[in-house]
């Protein structure tokens, strides 16, 4: 119905794929339908393990040596790909579909020339002549919006940035005129203001182009951005499609129903909207259910419904365009019934400053020795790592640093955590001036006392250790308990409290799944009961729904033992969710501090107000204003002089910005902004975010968006 | 891979070590190739082990010279399976107890350089700057010289015993190991854990075995089962070139040079000998791609 008189690019077909291990033969996608028409965008959401990319590596016939199609059909434009030989694929890869990754380094080859790998695609899938190949694909680099095409093309991958990359490759993979455009999570590698723009070209490349994309990705506030249509999918199946609208206002599957409340929408508020965490977690392939796939996760699970036969996709009622769901009680629940509410809690009063810094600055000395530098005798240059710092955290407060890659933000938690030592500048963590101090000449209580969160969780804990004996070497590190029975308790109730089975005291941590990693790791910081942790990242690397539970595991912590926490993120929903006050970082500089009310509304930094409006947003009632920055992240050892982001600033006032350090204005006490723009005049600005009205329920015709 | 082992409460604070060496044969035994390996390798132990057992003649009696395999002895109609030598010495009897040198000096070599090349290796690898430059330099050189030359000077200028014998693979293979560490080092330092144990002020010698070495193991325990075959194949060497243990003990690489001027008349008196070695170290090659083939799926 969305589409009747559009010819279809794709038809996907109850398909099977599975791969075949030692273990046997594992089912990773199973009935899977899709269908996709010309110029139109379709994403296909789903958290790690959930059969999504295997999808796509299907599409490109891909599977690899162990995994195979085992049933359906995928249809390109009419034509059974599941049949074709060796060399017609090679014709259909690279020129029909084209496929762009997650990793743009990794997809081009280091060792020529971008101009090189362009002309490549026109060359050997048209052969077409050098010249006219070189032609092309300059006027493509200028198409994604590549500053002076010329330059690059004779540039190296290394040369340029991430997020130009990551143009490269789109460009590249548009070089062929593809009719199908596979793009795999194109920007989770990249920053925030990054990936805005690259977003930004996707969504034109479709209209203008009118190629067929489907977008694969976990963000669903990405999703909402790019695509007129959405496949769900979960442990191997499609659970709900749909359009953006059907889906995002009227799901009709509880694990979408899950997903929404587990994200930090602009509704959620830690203090009455807590997020609600999927309860359980992703089945292994080979241990799936009978029946539903997330029964066993399900609040609606009901045997002899769900289970033990699959379950079918539904068409769900009262919508015009298709929108299905594989729930058998699609008909039955109240998908009105307002979402469960977590526990509520009473918002803290902080107290006393627990973390004061002062004007703290940390210059690396970075050493020239080429005999030009000697000659000169500026052999040593400064990478100004993090410029005068000053800002106070108190207790029970939880204080978050936002800022991209490059702003300083894990050097000024290596100082805190006595692995550098400052340049100049203090910091007073509980009365004590420790910046100079470094973490093996600091007294253990005050180790204890300051502890971290780590990002990765499969780097985070040691292998080789079992998770009981990396707990308990802190507790006895930081002699907490020294009886071996009393530390053996101690561990036993930090497992309960991070709502691990107590059984995990021997498990090693390949045998933990990454939330149940990050879980060790937050009862490993709070072993030693610390006044203040530093939380760098912890659910940036988790799934979706595992991301809530360790989100609110944290805070239930947090709130229990007046911690204070400095919360170091990039994601701003997840920042304006948890944190009381917000510390905005740009080349180690701090722009804007203030509470989260008043640095997600006027008057902005302009960088912050760039900030605010990158941030995909999964609710189809709020809107936002578009900034997208042009040009690059300044290196470090090179930073613009005067303010540090006059090169990107849309709201660059004149030369003053590329001459002087602005001075902090105070819009109101504790509001501080770094800019030479007057007060009243950022104070106009309007608010990045509005609320829309939500659409009616779409009648016929394409959706628009 | 998420076994899900159901432990018995209360929990119980240490693992038996005898499950955890059960479940490391266990995973040998998916691949064949180790297998292979690791019954050739033992089965040398246990030749080496029970050798008085298994050996038909005393290894240094000189019995009938020049007979051929499976020749019997009139005197005490016992069989020279695999022949006897120009002084005649019963070849499978010497072969079985000269199994006991390398199968004794190759692995305390071995062991002795991995002390070695670990500690140079892990200081260099962890501090880096002048610990890193110093050690690497130092290693340069050695690696620099041709190991043979160093090893007929080694042992021709303090003489032919076990201790120098060891001293001298120990000289020589230590810096290769450094390298390896050095290497493993420098990737595993910047993980999270050791981080996190940086910030609870762990002192350095603890991080470097206790939070790095360990998960260094699996590319070691690899390089350390190919590198006994080389120490296998250098012992059999100097024992050629007449600078292994001093004789009348047997030695494998000795007993080739012994008897390689009979070579065209009596073959058998080398052949043997050289795949005694040939066949312990293609074990430990063996041995060596299974357990790579292990740690690759994990």
């Amino acid at each position: 119905m969305t589409a009747d008189n559009r010819k279809p690019v794709l038809e996907i077909e109850n398909l099977c794929i599975s791969y075949f291990t030692r273990a046997g033969e594992i089912p990773a996608v199973q009935d899977f339908n899709l269908t996709v028409y010309e110029g139109e965008s379709v994403g296909l959401v789903g958290e790690s393990g959930c059969g999504k990319s295997t999808v796509a590596m299907a599409i490109m016939r891909y599977l690899g040596s162990n995994g195979g199609i085992v049933g359906g059909s995928i249809r390109f434009r009419g034509r059974d790909i599941t049949t074709l030989s060796g060399e017609e694929l090679r014709q259909m890869r690279g020129s029909d579909i084209a496929m762009i990754y997650q990793e743009p380094m990794a997809a081009l080859n280091p060792s020529l020339t971008i101009g090189a790998q362009l002309m490549e695609v026109p060359m050997v899938h048209e052969r077409a002549s050098e010249q006219e190949a070189y032609g092309r694909s300059r006027a493509m680099l200028a198409d994604v919006r590549l500053p002076d095409p010329d330059r690059l093309m004779a540039a190296y991958p290394h040369q340029i940035s991430g997020g130009q990359q990551q143009r490269v490759v789109i460009a590249m993979a548009l070089l062929s005129k593809p009719s199908l455009l596979l793009l795999d999570e194109p920007t989770t590698a990249l920053d925030v203001t990054v990936e805005a723009g690259i977003i930004d070209l996707v969504a034109e490349i479709a209209r203008e182009y009118g190629t067929a994309q489907m977008f694969i990705s976990h963000n669903l506030g990405l999703v909402r951005e790019t695509c007129d249509r959405i496949c769900v999918m979960y442990s191997g199946e499609a659970v709900e499609t749909g359009t953006i609208d059907d889906v995002f206002q009227r799901m009709r599957h509880p694990y979408t129903r899950g997903l929404f409340g587990a994200i930090p929408l602009p509704s959620a508020n830690k203090h009455d909207r807590p997020l609600v965490a999927i309860p359980g977690q992703l089945p292994l392939p080979h241990e799936r259910p009978s029946g539903c796939n997330f029964g066993p996760r399900c609040d609606y699970f009901e045997d002899g419904v769900c289970a033990p036969a699959r379950i079918p996709m539904h068409d769900v009622a009262g919508t015009a365009s298709p929108h299905q769901s594989r729930c058998n009680r699609v008909e039955e629940i109240d998908w009105d019934a307002p979402p469960v509410v977590g526990q509520v809690n009473l918002p803290i009063e902080p107290g006393e400053p627990v973390l004061v810094v002062d004007g703290m600055r940390k210059y690396y000395e970075l050493y020239d020795r080429s005999v030009k530098a000697m000659i000169s005798g500026d052999g040593t240059r400064y990478v100004k790592a993090n410029e005068t710092l000053t800002f106070n955290a108190r207790k029970s407060e939880i204080v978050a640093i936002v800022g991209e890659s490059g702003c300083g933000k894990s050097t000024f938690a290596k100082v805190l955590m006595g692995l550098e030592t400052a340049t100049e500048g203090t910091i007073t963590f509980n009365g004590v001036q420790i910046q100079d101090t470094e973490v093996q000449q600091r007294p253990a209580a005050q180790v204890a006392s300051l502890q971290m969160v780590f990002q990765n969780p499969n780097d985070t804990l040691n292998p080789s250790m079992t998770v009981g004996g990396q707990i308990s070497r802190v507790i006895r590190k930081f002699k907490v308990e020294t009886d071996s029975d009393k530390i053996h308790e101690r561990v036993m109730h930090l497992l309960d409290m991070v709502k691990l089975p107590r059984d995990f005291y021997h498990r090693r941590p390949r045998q933990l799944s990454g939330g149940q990693k990050q879980r060790v790791g937050v009862a490993r910081a709070f072993a030693g009961n610390p006044a203040m942790v530093i939380a760098d990242e912890p659910v940036s690397a988790l799934d979706v729904s595992v991301q809530a539970a360790v989100t609110e595991l944290l805070m239930d912590i947090q709130r229990e033992h007046g911690t204070t926490l400095l919360f170091i993120s990039h994601d701003l929903s997840v920042v304006r969710y948890l944190a009381d006050r917000v510390v905005v970082m740009y080349l180690g500089q701090i722009m804007e501090q203030g509470t989260t009310e008043e640095i997600f509304s006027p008057p902005y930094h302009p960088y912050t107000e760039a900030l605010l409006s990158a941030v995909p947003i999964a609710d189809t009632t709020v809107d936002k204003r578009k900034i997208v920055l042009e040009g690059n992240l300044p290196s470090v050892v090179n930073p613009p002089v005067g303010c540090p982001f006059h090169t990107r600033c849309p709201r660059k006032i004149g030369a003053i910005c590329e001459r002087e350090r602005p001075s902090v204005l105070e819009a109101s006490d504790g509001h501080g902004i770094a800019c030479h723009i007057p007060l009243e005049q950022l104070r106009a600005v309007e608010p990045v975010f509005f609320t829309v009205e939500p659409k009616s329920p779409p009648t016929a015709g394409i959706p628009a968006r | 891979m998420a076994a899900s082992t159901e432990l018995a409460e209360p929990v119980a604070r240490r693992q038996s070590g005898l499950a955890r060496t059960a479940s490391a044969i266990a995973l040998l035994r998916e691949s064949p190739v180790g297998m292979i390996g690791a019954g050739i390798v033992l089965a040398w132990v246990l030749a080496a082990v029970f050798a008085p057992l298994l050996a038909p003649f005393d290894p240094n009696a000189t019995i009938l010279p020049f007979q051929r395999p499976g020749a019997v002895d009139p005197t005490t109609g016992k069989t020279f399976w695999l022949g006897s030598d120009k002084i005649g010495r019963d070849i499978l009897s010497r072969i079985i107890y000269g199994g006991r040198r390398v199968l004794i000096y190759g692995p305390i070599a071995t062991a002795c350089a991995y002390a070695v090349g670990i500690v140079m290796g892990l200081a260099a690898g962890y501090f880096r700057g002048w610990w890193d430059a110093v050690l690497s330099r130092v290693s340069d050189i050695v690696l620099s010289f041709p190991i043979f030359v160093l090893y007929v000077i080694v042992i021709s200028t303090f003489g032919a015993s076990g201790l120098n014998i060891v001293l001298a693979i120990v000289f020589a293979s230590a810096p290769g190991i450094m390298r390896i560490v050095r290497g493993l080092t420098l990737d595993l330092r910047n993980r999270d854990y050791v981080a996190a144990a940086q910030t609870r002020g762990e002192s350095p010698l603890y991080i470097m075995f206790v939070e790095i070495l360990p998960n260094a193991r699996g590319p070691l325990i690899v390089d350390a089962c190919l590198r006994l075959g080389y120490v296998t194949i250098t012992i059999g060497t100097l024992g050629f070139l007449g600078l292994g243990l001093p004789p009348p003990d047997p030695d494998w690489g000795g007993m080739v040079n012994e008897n390689r001027a009979l070579a065209p008349a009596f073959p058998h008196m080398i052949v043997y000998p050289c795949l005694a070695i040939s066949s312990l170290v293609l074990g430990l090659n063996l041995l060596a791609d299974g357990l790579r083939e292990i740690s690759i799926r994990d």
